[in-house]
Formats: structure tokens, sequence, C-alpha cells
């Protein structure tokens, strides 16, 4: 099978507007003859939701939390970009698909950024109509603030709580079409299968975790808005019941993964206290633009610091390391993430990390607090200061804060064409669970404006131009095909309860997050890659034979949601160390030791690697098959990063 | 202060919603202070679990205070014993060491049990459903300039908004009253001018619907808002109760 991306003829800037006119329209009185499923309620699955009822498709939406309030995209802190320019600072469509090319190290396609760009506007207006209350200014307009990767102030912003905001809007939309009856909602129900009927997806097997009663929905087209798989790596900044399962069982379906390597260290996260720890919190990029990152020169003095023999303000100015500053003078502190979460670990490793463990660098407030008093640092930071504190017990502006990186988000996904659609026909994904718009690294303020581009103004164009080519005959759940996914669910999950073996779901949880973290983290290289292989390979089949899960199917039982959702973790980690392995050169979070520059810093291989590995299933136990879509720029010229 | 503590849990086990729950008491030893509330229980659960007993059921997700998922009842209080955090922000630091926790769910009738410390909030959907949104469908709105608004309404609008919907109000309240989070949606649309079309019906339908689900009526005690994680103040029920009496008499 060849990949086609479908990315539409004719100049960046009217790709989109022509592409819009030429997909075929399904006519308003015959929109209610179509049913699509949504699964995943956060940014793109709820917006995608909320406008499909609108436009008077019937609809089911699907998610594992108990409310779609709760979505993970809740939990994002920073803002949303969009190119609206209000500052009069230069900004405009063409440098926010720029600036979001170029973050991405020129991994992603130029016209499903462009089209991001583009859309990013009537994000911000659907937002404000909503009742979201961004931030203002005394005038009464929008105010913005600047973030990583650009130059201009394009991020709008709800306090520290803008994808709490965005989330509640898409919620409230999605409500209103519940009660107008056009969405019904699942909650705590979870995915476990796509039911694939003549080619085409049909439908969806789903576990009440209530029940546990596996049930049949079928649909005109089934859209896949279930986040990111960043808790391979066991501990990440991800919600506990992230999980990859859905993607997974579609990639087992037929439809391709793309990049799957490409994950995102966030460099300023609380770092781990210590081997009790389940979840990892991450603390805004913006407390870059005043605090200074340093370690100290000497190993024998961080050993000091490990054991609490001496504070960190008992260290003279000579004694200290501003890494950051020191390597990269013209951006110091404000390299993008994977570059600050590459050096925090390359001075670790070298001993000289600080903290219990050993895994933290100081991230240090003092000289900001003595230019621009402690008032105007309180004033910007006072809340994240306020949860270090929550969660350190240690106050810093007394006390350097100390971080560590920790993975946050996955920029792979399934492989999907400019439609938004899958291999699969009539299978969709939006938002973070596609692969589609960051390249090898996605910048600040970027995932929200993704997710919500996708499922506000992508997706409800070019899902009625799928639905308007398939005859509205609806499916019954009574298809063979449906009765023996349900059987091939049923089987995995009695095989579990069955196994009966010593150790805990967790165990093996944690066991494949120190192999992921340690051999396809931040920096790779064909030999740990290697090993790692073979490691998971072998803890895979440790876990068939000897998982304890308690229970049975037929009640609330969190130990089996886990140990479905564990068991494709692993498989979904070595198809990650797979694609590490392929793609030889480093390219934006990916970090290939055997690629790097004179001076240590990733090198791109343009001529090797300019393309989106999507991989093929080909059976248990067989290699996946790579297929490459071949990236062409036309708009931008490839330019290797530095930041010197 | 010592690193690792030792505790004595009682814990509220019910099966499911049908069967009577007890509380049933466990050990738990060697905790590090730095650990979360819910890392505790995740410690726990791993030692029972090896020993073939059914785990603690609790809801949890974004373990950052923002979701609203976890809704513990420690020692009388939602999500324990500090100010303006949720479960998974509060660490065993803030517990002695040797001394007793006791755990239980939200208890209100509108908030079922599901099993063990997991209750059924679907009724706060139902009253979101009932009226808390603006009737615009996406495209076709201005510009998100076109209406300026005071910094001072927005910052007071964002205040009602920051609510999570965690239920530790109703949860606090001695007749599970749910008047601060209903009063915290009505409020953000009211303090905002994309909320003024519909405010009145608005107002009325979603207190409609929050007497139709079963929760208590409002004595203005203000323990929801004392326990409220995100500090939500009573004035919103103040202003809401206005928009009811207003609309219910024009």
């Amino acid at each position: 099978m060849s990949l086609d991306s479908k990315i539409p003829e004719g100049p960046l800037a009217e790709k989109w507007t022509k592409h819009k006119f030429n997909l075929k329209l399904v006519n308003p009185s015959n929109k209610r003859k179509y049913d699509i499923i949504v699964v995943g309620t956060g940014l793109a699955g709820g917006a995608a939701a909320a406008s499909f009822g609108e436009l008077g498709y019937n609809v089911k939406a699907f998610c594992y939390q108990d409310s779609p309030r709760r979505a993970h995209s809740i939990a994002a802190q920073g803002g949303i970009n969009a190119a609206k320019n209000y500052q009069n600072d230069g900004d405009s469509v063409f440098r926010l698909f720029y600036d979001t090319i170029k973050g991405g190290d020129y991994r992603s396609r130029e016209a499903n950024v462009y089209r991001l760009a583009e859309v990013s506007n009537n994000i911000i207006d659907q937002c404000v109509a909503q009742g979201v209350p961004f931030a203002r200014e005394y005038g009464g307009l929008l105010d913005n603030r600047s973030f990583g990767g650009a130059q201009v102030s394009r991020t709008f912003y709800a306090r520290g709580q803008t994808g709490q905001q965005l989330l509640l809007g898409a919620y409230s939309a999605l409500s209103r079409q519940i009660a107008a009856g056009k969405v019904t909602m699942f909650t705590r129900n979870e995915m476990l299968d796509v039911v694939i009927i003549d080619g085409k997806a049909r439908g969806i097997i789903t576990r009440n975790l209530v029940t546990g009663k596996i049930e049949s929905h079928s649909a005109h087209a089934v859209v896949l808005a279930t986040g990111g798989y960043g808790n391979v790596f066991f501990l990440s900044t991800n919600a506990m019941g992230c999980n990859g399962s859905a993607v997974w069982r579609a990639y087992k379906k037929g439809a391709f993964f793309g990049n799957p390597c490409f994950t995102q260290i966030h460099p300023t996260c609380i770092p781990v206290h210590g081997d009790q720890q389940s979840k990892l919190t991450l603390m805004s990029e913006s407390l870059r633009n005043d605090g200074r990152v340093w370690v100290p020169k000497e190993v024998t003095v961080a050993e000091k610091l490990r054991k609490r023999q001496i504070k960190p303000s008992d260290i003279s100015e000579e004694e200290r390391d501003y890494y950051l500053e020191r390597i990269y003078p013209s951006f110091g502190n404000l390299v993008p993430r994977d570059v600050a979460s590459r050096n925090a670990k390359n001075v670790c490793d070298e001993g000289k990390g600080v903290g219990e463990t050993g895994l933290a660098v100081y991230l240090d407030f003092r000289d900001a607090i003595k230019r621009d008093g402690i008032e105007v640092i309180k004033a910007k930071y006072g809340n994240l200061f306020q949860m270090y504190e929550k969660i350190t017990a240690e106050n810093p502006y007394e006390t350097p804060m100390m971080i560590y990186p920790a993975v946050h988000y996955t920029m792979g996904g399934l492989w999907v064409d400019y439609n938004l659609q899958t291999t699969i026909p009539g299978l969709f994904a939006a938002g973070e669970c596609n692969f589609s718009d960051h390249g090898a690294n996605r910048l600040g303020a970027s995932a929200l404006m993704q997710g919500l581009a996708d499922g506000y103004f992508v997706i409800p164009y070019t899902i009625g131009n799928y639905l308007a080519g398939i005859p509205n005959a609806r499916v019954s759940t009574d298809h063979p095909a449906f009765a023996e996914a349900e059987k091939e669910i049923k089987d995995r999950i009695n095989t579990l309860l069955n196994i009966k073996g010593t150790k805990t779901v967790d165990h093996f949880h944690k066991e494949l997050g120190k192999i992921m973290w340690e051999k396809c983290g931040m920096s790779r290289d064909e030999k740990r890659l290697k090993e790692a292989k073979v490691e998971i390979k072998k803890l895979r089949d440790e876990y068939w034979k000897d998982v304890k899960v308690l229970g049975v199917n037929e009640e609330l039982n969190m130990t089996l949601e886990k140990a479905l959702r564990v068991a494709d973790f692993m498989e979904l980690g070595e198809l990650m160390v797979e694609d590490a392995l392929d793609r030889k050169e480093s390219c934006g979070g990916h970090f290939r030791e055997e690629s790097q520059t004179e001076e240590g810093e990733a090198k791109r291989d343009d001529v090797n690697f300019t393309y989106v590995s999507a991989w093929e299933f080909k059976g248990d136990d067989k290699p996946a098959a790579l297929h490459k879509e071949e990236l062409v720029f036309e708009n931008v010229k490839l330019t290797q990063r530095s930041y010197k | 202060m010592e690193k690792e503590r030792n505790y004595t849990l009682k814990i509220w086990r019910q099966p499911n919603a049908q069967s009577k729950g007890a509380f049933k008491t466990y050990e738990v030893k060697n905790i590090s202070t730095g650990s979360s509330f819910l890392e505790m229980l995740d410690i726990l659960n791993e030692e029972i679990s090896e020993k073939g007993e059914d785990p603690v059921h609790f809801d949890h997700d974004c373990r950052e205070g923002i979701c609203g998922m976890c809704s513990l009842f420690i020692n009388g209080r939602p999500h324990g014993p500090e100010e303006e955090i949720t479960v998974c922000q509060l660490h065993m630091r803030t517990f002695a060491n040797g001394t007793t926790i006791t755990i239980e769910p939200w208890r209100a009738k509108a908030f079922p049990v599901i099993k063990d410390l997991i209750v059924d909030r679907t009724a706060f959907d139902r009253i979101i459903q009932a009226g808390g949104f603006v009737s615009i469908n996406t495209g076709g709105v201005p510009d998100a300039n076109a209406i300026p608004i005071a910094k001072h309404d927005a910052e007071l609008a964002m205040d009602a908004a920051a609510c999570i919907g965690c239920g530790a109000c109703v949860a606090a309240c001695k007749n599970a009253s749910a008047m601060l989070f209903v009063s915290a949606k009505v409020s953000q649309l009211a303090l905002l001018p994309q909320g003024q079309a519909e405010r009145k019906k608005r107002a009325l339908a979603m207190v409609e619907q929050m007497d139709e689900e079963g929760f208590g009526a409002c004595t203005n005690t203000g323990a929801c808002s004392a326990e409220c994680p995100k500090g939500i103040d009573l004035s919103n029920i103040a202003r809401m109760n206005r928009d009811y009496f207003t609309a219910a008499i024009s």
C-alpha cells in the first residue's frame, strides 16, 4: 500500500480554502442519517463531538473518566498560540507557520502546519464567544504573552489554567449537544477495539468500566481523539489514566503509526523524590525567563549537597556552572525544550546533579529577586512558587528550585492524511493522538491550538467529504465482525485474569518505564536501543506468564483496566524503539548519539531522513513494515538549528 | 524530622452500590514524607494486591490538582486538612508519624457510591447540560476583540470559572447542597457579555436541575467555600440567587 497524504495542489496559502471548496458535502437533512463515534473528549474530541452534533450528525462520544470535563487537556498551563497580531509586533499566519515548522525541526508537513496557523485565529474567536475568560488588558482587549521558540507575543492565556478553560469551553458546547439529544455521552467507558467491515471502520468495542460489560457500537465513521502515549515511560506528566490502547488497537487493525519515537521531554519538572513516586509534575516553561540554571562545577561539591552537608547558598559564584549560559551564550536559559533537557541529563550523568537522588539541577531566582524585587517575581510566578512549595516543602524565594526533565508529550501518533484520516477509510485521528503537526518537537502553547483546530475547524469539514462518499445504510452490531471482535477482547481479558502470576501490573509497568527512559529516552544510541528491544520482548513474555490481575471482569476493576493498557504499552514501546533505531539522525526531541556535531549538538540528516516513518502492523511477533512519506519543503529553507 | 513514617488507615470499603459498606483498618509502613497522599494509597494497593486482596478503589487522574477527579474525605474534611488543595496535592509530611487517618467517600444522596471511595458525580454534568453554556455553534462568531470586557469583570469571571467540579462543596455541606458549584458556572457567564442573552433562563434551568438531582438546600454556612480547593467565593451564591429571583418574578 502506498501512502497518499492528499495534500491539495496550489500555493500554500490557498490550499485549505480550495480544498474546503472541493470537499463533498452532506446536505443538511441527510446529516441525521449518519452516525459518528468519537473516542476521547479532550480538546480535540470534545470540540469535534460538539461540532458534529451542531451540524446535525448523530454522535456517540466515549471517555474513560467520570465526566468529559476531566480529560488531560485540562492540565495545560501556559496558553494557546494564534496569529492574531493584536500586539502589532509583526506576527502573521506565515510567521506562526514558519516558527512551528522550524520548531519541529523540519519533520512535519508544510500544508498541515500552514492550515493550523490559518485556523488559529478562529479558535480564539470561538472560545471568547463561548465565555472563556481569557486574560485582558485594562482597555478590555485580550492580553498576550510570549513563549519559547517565538519572537512575537502571540500566546493567549487564562492565568495558569488555559487548558482548563478551553476544555470547559468545549465541554459546555458538548453539554449543549448532549441536552439537545444529538450527542450520546458514554462516560467510564474505554474503547478496546475498532471494528473494520469491508475495509472501512464501522464501529468500536468498549468496556463499561463500572459493570465490565463488553459492548458493540456501530457508526459510519470513527474519530479517535485519545491523546498521547507518554505513559509508556511509567513516570510522565500525563494523567494516570492516559494510555495508548485506542491508537494501538487501530494500528493492529491496519492504521499506520507515524513517527512513534518522537517524544517530548520537558525540562522543567519537579524531580523524582524516590521509588514511591507514581506521577511527575510540570512547572511552566515560563520560569526560565527569570530563573538561572546551574550545578556545582565540582563533583565533590555536588556530593556534599546531595548529603545535605552544605546548602546551595554556601556555594560561591566561582564554584557554580551556569551551563546553559556558558554553552549557549545567545539563548542562555531560554534554549528550546529538547536542548535544555539534554544538557540537564549530561551534567547529572557527569555526577554534578543535586538533590538526594543526584537527578536534579538548580533553577535559581536569587539574581532575579535581587534585580527586580521579590514583589515583581511574586506577581509573575507566585502560583508556581506556591505549587512548588506544596510539593517539595522548600521555599523557592529562599533556596533555588530543583528541576529535572520528564516525559511530557508525544509528537508521534497515528499517521493521517491532510483530511486527518488514517490509512483505514472511515477512521480519523485528531489532536495529540495523530502525528501530524509538530514534527520532531512541539513548541509551547501549540498543543491546545492543534487540538482545537482539528476538532472545531478541520475534521467537521473533512469527515463530511468521507460520509458523502459512502451509502448511509447503517451496519447492525449483529454483524459477525462485532461478535468476532468482542470474543477476541473477552479472550484477552480472561487470559489476563487467569494468569494468576506473582507480580503486579505496576511492577511490569515500572520495569518497562525504566527500559524506555534509560534506552529510548533523552539520548539514544544503537547499542542501547538494541538492548531495549531484547529486554522489552523478554518483559512482555514474562508479563503474559507471571502477571497478577485480581478480581473479575464483571465489576469496577482498576487492576484489569491497567493490565490491558500495560499490555499495549509494551508492544508500543517496542515499536518506538524500532523507529528510534531506524532514524539514525538526530532531530528535535530525538537525539541519536551517533549523529552529533563536534560541539555535541544534534545533527540532522536531511539527505537521508526527510521523511515521516509510517509503520504497518504485519502480525504478532513479525517485524513491522516501514513506509516512508517523503517531506517536501517548497516554502521554507531547511537550516540547522543553532542556539549558540 | 524522620524521613519515613508509619500510619494506621481506616478506609471505607464497599464492593458496589448495592452492598453495605464498612471501615477496614490497614497499616502502612516506611512512607516517605515526600510522597503524596495518593502515592501512599498506591503503595498500600501494591501491598494488598500482592497478598491477593482487592485494591482500594479511588478516583484520580491528573494528580496536579486540576482535573477534579480525586475526591476523598480525610479525617472529616474533603481533600484533607490543608487549605485550597486537592487530595492529589496533599503530602504525607502533613500527617504526624504513627497517627490514624480516616478515609471516606463523598457522602451525599446525589453522589451515590459506585465502589469503595468512588462516587457517581454525573449529577453535575446534568446540571451543566441544563444551561451551563452559551448557545452558539462552531464558526460564524465575531472577532475575539469585538466586545471589550473590563479587566475587573474578566478576572471575577475567571475566579468563578476556576471551579474544577470535584464536589468538595457538596461533601462539606451539612445539607449536601450544590449551590457553590452551580453558582460558579452561573456567575462566570453572568459576568461576561457573552452570557447575557440566556442569563435568566440559565439560572432558572440550572437551579431546577440541581433540585431535581436531590441536592439539599443552602443555609449560608459557608462550609463549601471554606473547603473548596479552588477558593470559589460565597458571593457567587448571592449573585446566582439574585439572578434566580429576578428571573422567577419576571
